[in-house]
């Protein structure tokens, strides 16, 4: 073994993917099985107590979700990973892990609608209460915080207003209190920003987006630094003995990996949303060519964007990789190679004039995902942000006739010419 | 102007040159002088031993101790060997009181002891002529590391046995864990 931190590229491919020792497999081989047989009884006791390593049972760790799970923890600059069911079961394993009854959530208000939800509705439900920050200034986060708060949770890109979170920002707001940043980078991707070197203690991705890069599986992933101080009296559950293992203690027994091991041998087992072993096959297939996929995405969502921006009938364009966005300064900070290729638009005209615009293309597909190799566009405000009410949305940046797209991979002046035949059809009415 | 940088130990346990003005360099730079076999010398000293004796074994199972001493009976090649004077056996095998009454020297001397302890167990670890004393994860006397290297010790410290043989064996792997190896070589994990 070579000391040397290959290339991201290398990594892309090879992490986590080494031959095995028994057939030299040297395609990913997919472990469809529920269960692992156990050497002996002795073997047995060892792997359920945690002291040695081996698998049991696929609801808990899969040596093919495996592979994937320490290709995005290489990639992320993690300690390690755990692979989940979708994005949603990621950032809510995390939360459920450390929140309890009484706890306190900051959180940026322009969010995803479905973690709105997750947040707002089923924690609150639960006793978990959570602040929205309708801002991104990090004095405003810190100004939420409470002795009762465990967590500050942001996106890297806002979807679909596009705003940039200040990562460093708020690393160090959440770090003045003793209290881990959590920071879902599903738009980013580990290729254009890497959260944990700016100082977040966990992020957490839907894999079904770019990390799949295919829209055929879904998945998610939770990536944790190892550099977080969860022995603190914030955090008694990683000090106090463990019934149903035996005693141990996470912190003392498993030191840096503690939350990682905690968040697959308790979260994974009561709760159970694991990545099945065929999903976690395609999604590292899609994670190979990853970084060629997002250049590319980079390089297309920036021909659109400026297309666009320079259209009469467009009235605004939240890409913040045009001079033109608040957020144009921070993005050149955090995402040097382009924040990602999903962004909204607002077309003169309003609601009805968005909707003739999304029922006349040919190319772009009408669907609620993001991150296909193939242009996908939305209504958010009737999809997938229409569970909020109307302060919400506005918090969020969904106004009636915001258009969200996901710019895929095809030739950009396809896309340019579909968006503009559509945009010609939505204005004859 | 050239970027100055420095060398900098990632959370996989690798090392590499980072911009000093980095924020990932600022955020693993560490208060800490003395810096210990990187990961290609680590491997090594595991790979060219045979034998492990663990100082401070407790037969207690939540103990760190007792996770390392089974996962090495069961996951590894080695020859293990228990010492604590308090106790006589644990996990099947008998417990010797001190090094020195062990039937052979250890190649590794894996030390479960407080900080201020690390002096007089280096003692004991010269004295019966075992190369190296590695000191378990958790535990820092960041002086007694320096006076064994001086003393012509190895030594490995803060570090976790059992963590550090997974990695290049499978089992950290398994667990979703960046292991930092990468090869194309057929590899039992």
């Amino acid at each position: 073994m070579a000391d040397r931190e290959y290339g991201f590229k290398t990594r892309s491919i090879h992490a986590g993917n080494i031959p095995d020792g028994v057939h030299g497999a040297r395609a990913l081989p997919v472990y469809q099985s529920t269960s692992f047989v156990f050497d002996d009884t002795d073997d047995a006791a060892a792997r359920f107590a945690l002291q040695k390593y081996g698998n049991i049972y696929s609801r808990i760790g899969n040596p093919t979700v495996a592979s994937f799970e320490e290709r995005v923890a290489s990639l992320e600059g993690g300690i390690g990973a755990v692979a989940t069911a979708s994005g949603m079961s990621a950032q809510y394993i995390t939360f459920a892990s450390i929140l309890g009854a009484g706890d306190h959530i900051v959180s940026a208000a322009s969010l995803y609608g479905g973690t709105v939800t997750q947040l707002d509705v089923t924690l609150r439900r639960f006793g978990v209460e959570t602040t929205f920050v309708n801002s991104s200034d990090p004095k405003d986060f810190d100004a939420a915080v409470t002795d009762k708060t465990k967590a500050i949770f942001a996106e890297t890109v806002s979807n679909p207003s596009g705003d940039i979170t200040d990562l460093e920002g708020l690393a160090d707001v959440a770090h003045s209190h003793h209290i881990p940043l959590i920071i879902d980078s599903t738009v980013a991707t580990p290729y254009l920003c890497r959260p944990i070197e700016w100082g977040a203690d966990v992020v957490t991705h839907s894999a079904t987006k770019f990390l799949g890069g295919h829209g055929t599986t879904l998945g998610g992933v939770v990536v944790e630094s190892g550099r977080f101080h969860w022995h603190s009296e914030k955090f008694p559950l990683f000090d106090e003995p463990v019934p149903s293992y035996g005693g141990l203690t996470w912190a003392g027994n498993f030191g840096e990996y503690a939350f990682l091991t905690r968040l697959r041998a308790e979260q994974l087992r009561d709760m159970g949303p694991t990545l099945a072993p065929h999903s976690a096959f395609l999604l590292a297939q899609g994670v190979e060519t990853l970084p060629y996929r997002m250049q590319a995405h980079v390089d297309n969502a920036r021909a659109v964007a400026e297309w666009l921006a320079s259209d009469k009938r467009v009235t605004a364009v939240n890409w913040a990789g045009l001079s033109s966005h608040p957020h144009f300064e921070r993005a050149q900070k955090y995402m040097p190679l382009g924040p990602g290729s999903v962004f909204s638009f607002e077309v003169a005209g309003g609601r009805e004039v968005a909707q003739r615009m999304i029922e006349s293309v040919n190319l772009a597909s009408h669907v609620v995902n993001i991150g296909d190799a193939k242009t996908l566009i939305v209504h958010p405000a009737s999809t997938t942000h229409a569970q909020l009410t109307s302060e919400q949305l506005i918090a969020a940046g969904v106004l009636p006739g915001v258009i969200r797209l996901s710019v895929g991979i095809e030739d950009a002046d396809d896309i340019i010419y579909d968006l503009d035949q559509a945009l010609t059809l939505a204005l004859k009415g | 102007m050239a970027t100055e940088t420095i060398t900098t130990q990632l959370q996989n346990g690798l090392s590499c040159d980072l911009p000093a003005n980095s924020p990932l360099a600022k955020l693993l730079k560490s208060q800490r002088k003395w810096v210990g076999p990187d990961a290609k010398e680590r491997l090594r000293i595991l790979q060219n031993a045979k034998s492990v004796a663990i100082v401070g074994m407790s037969d207690k199972a939540a103990r760190s101790s007792y996770f390392v001493g089974t996962y090495l009976l069961q996951s590894s090649n080695y020859r293990v060997y228990f010492v604590n004077p308090m106790i006589t056996e644990v996990l099947g095998q008998k417990v010797y009181p001190d090094l020195a009454s062990l039937p052979e020297v250890p190649d590794i001397v894996d030390v479960f002891r407080k900080g201020s302890d690390i002096p007089s167990v280096t003692e004991e670890v010269l004295a019966v002529g075992s190369p190296c004393m590695w000191v378990q994860l958790g535990i820092w006397n960041e002086q007694a590391a320096i006076d064994a290297e001086a003393k012509g010790l190895t030594v490995v410290m803060d570090r976790c046995l059992k963590v550090e043989h997974a990695r290049f064996n499978g089992g950290l792997h398994l667990l979703g864990f960046d292991t930092g190896v990468i090869t194309s070589r057929k590899t039992v994990r």
